[in-house]
């Protein structure tokens, strides 16, 4: 892959920005950022904190309206549209902090999300047993992260680490074209990275991923495609090898005397 | 592992609420042979009326301070319908209901945009704003209210003039309102109510229009109310300002809480709780607002849960302990 150039090779491009910007009274946060998430790829966004990188995440998700700019998923204008709507295109993003409905089974936290795609979320008049039908998918995703041991317990009591892992099987009952995943591996133990790791890999198998993260040695491990952001501007992209040596990057995580 | 905790936990809560309805149900029928049927007919109305405010704080997270305009305004509805197009009762609750759901259409379109203490705010704004347009109608009968409502012949068959046709005859429609509150958060549209209610952002990156949804459950909440209220302009054969006055919503959220939010049986033994307080001091000298400021103290620092609240996280506790 041409690693120098915005990178228009490679497989096509799911979701797609264009010079979005993004100004909060006066400060822009984000300015000129075009980006391609591409499909079966690993897209990693990286930066000092306050680069942006979340309202990026924000703007695209629709959660924000950008300034400027453009987004469009599979040639579709999404620039307007309503965050559910995108949810329901097929972008779902997870968050900074664990998402996940504590106080629901870890069991009904997947079937919540298998609910709406299967016709299953506006009934008010029947019975929560027609519910039943969405388990053994759900069953079977969490069986993929490996919580299915957990599945009857509340979300609320499961470790930092397997929250994160029950977001993961969460966003995948959507079956998304793109996922965005903030911060997947924050705060969180040596091996429950490498489990993540690995989770993240085998799902980018047939989706675009983008993912925010801070620990530079997992994006080395899985990213196939680094963006790097500074002060809201793109100061860098293509592999991480090319990336990490770049002057301008450098400068920017290490101060200008390692320039 | 046969059965998990969490699953047996559940199961057992809702055995006990199935164990309690029934039971409910046998006292319900048999109690207007042993006690002033006007009072019970009055603590259901109140019970059904918690059950839809709990609705919306306890299953949707959204506390709404102007539950009084469905309550009262239904009441009002009922009455005029009732007295002077002459109407038969189960058409005069027909058009309350829908009165009340109408009002929470519009109340909530606007409320449903803010959250927390400026949505509480934002309903209570509304619902005095409709406070004030009853005390300026002409059809509310102003300072006097409508009075005189006549209860009619249920289905043109049933003289509910009768005090017992009558108690069975709101005995049915306050276990149909709570039919309905069951049924409702019970379903896939209530898991999806608790799912906003757990994590709203995550709702909505899972594709749901929460607004859609807190709207809808706005107005099942405002319907179900609205009932409440319509049954007891039939009951008490009047409809007046007080059910319309924020104090009344104000006392809404005293009785769910003081049950237990989030419980089907909380609402109801608050509710019962509040109604014989008011009707114990009614005579007394003491004021009733006193009594219950001091109950409500006492239950925020004692019992947060409410009271049946606490019972059902007693028993849990009890059950992890033996296991």
């Amino acid at each position: 892959m041409n690693a120098t150039s915005s990178h228009d090779t490679g497989p096509r491009a799911v979701l797609s920005a264009r010079g979005l910007r993004r100004d909060f009274s006066g400060f822009v946060a984000v300015r000129d950022v075009d980006l391609d998430v591409r499909h079966g790829m690993v897209h990693a966004l990286i930066g000092p904190n306050g680069a942006g990188k979340t309202t990026v995440f924000n703007l695209l998700t629709k959660f924000l309206q950008p300034t400027a700019g453009s987004i469009t998923l599979d040639g579709h204008d999404i620039t307007r549209a309503t965050p559910a709507k995108v949810a329901q295109m097929g972008v779902v993003r997870s968050f900074q902090i664990s998402a996940t409905f504590p106080h629901l089974t870890v069991l009904d936290n997947v079937r919540v999300a298998l609910q709406r795609p299967n016709g299953l979320a506006s009934q008010f008049w029947r019975s929560l047993s027609v519910l039943d039908r969405l388990t053994p998918r759900a069953e079977e995703l969490l069986r993929m992260v490996g919580l299915d041991d957990a599945r009857h317990g509340l979300a609320a009591d499961l470790s930092y680490g397997r929250k994160r892992v029950l977001e993961i099987a969460t966003t995948l009952a959507l079956d998304p074209k793109v996922l965005l995943l903030d911060e997947p591996m924050a705060g969180m133990g040596h091996e429950d990275v490498g489990t993540i790791s690995k989770l993240v890999k085998s799902i980018a198998a047939d989706r675009a991923v983008l993912m925010v993260e801070h620990n530079l040695s997992v994006v080395a491990d899985i990213a196939d495609w680094v963006t790097v952001l500074q002060r809201g501007e793109i100061i860098a992209a293509g592999d991480y090898e090319t990336v990490s040596k770049d002057a301008n990057v450098r400068e920017a995580y290490m101060g200008s005397e390692h320039a | 592992m046969a059965v998990t905790p969490a699953n047996a936990t559940t199961s057992r809560a809702s055995r006990i609420e199935a164990a309690l309805l029934a039971l409910g149900i046998i006292v319900l029928v048999a109690l207007p042979f042993f006690i002033y049927p006007i009072f019970v007919m009055k603590m259901m109305c109140f019970a059904l009326f918690a059950c839809a405010f709990n609705l919306l704080l306890g299953y949707t997270g959204l506390l709404s301070f102007g539950h009084a305009a469905f309550f009262g305004g239904a009441a009002y509805f009922t009455a005029h319908a009732v007295k002077e197009w002459g109407v038969g009762p189960e058409i005069g609750i027909l058009i309350g209901v829908i009165g009340a759901a109408v009002l929470g259409v519009i109340i909530g379109f606007f409320a449903i945009r803010r959250q927390g203490i400026y949505f509480a705010m934002i309903t209570l704004a509304l619902s005095q704003m409709f406070f004030f347009f009853c005390v300026q109608a002409d059809f509310t009968g102003g300072e006097d209210g409508i009075q005189g409502v006549p209860r009619g012949n249920f289905l043109g068959l049933l003289d509910l003039q009768d005090p017992h046709a009558m108690y069975y005859f709101v005995m049915a429609n306050f276990l149909l309102g709570l039919f309905c509150v069951w049924r409702i958060v019970n379903s896939p549209f209530g898991m999806i109510l608790r799912s906003i209610r757990e994590n709203e952002s995550r709702a909505i990156s899972l594709g749901y229009s929460v607004q859609n949804y807190k709207l809808a459950a706005f107005v099942m909440s405002a319907a179900l109310a609205g009932l409440a209220g319509a049954v007891k302009a039939l009951v008490f054969q009047f409809a007046t300002l007080t059910d319309v006055a924020w104090q009344m919503s104000g006392e809404v959220i005293l009785m769910t809480l003081l049950g237990g939010i989030g419980t089907l049986v909380g609402p109801i033994f608050g509710a019962g709780f509040v109604v014989a307080l008011q009707n114990m001091l009614a005579t007394s000298a003491f004021p009733v607002t006193i009594a219950t400021g001091l109950i409500f103290m006492i239950c925020v620092l004692v019992f947060r849960r409410g009271v049946v609240g606490e019972i059902y996280a007693w028993l849990e506790r009890r059950n992890t302990g033996n296991r």
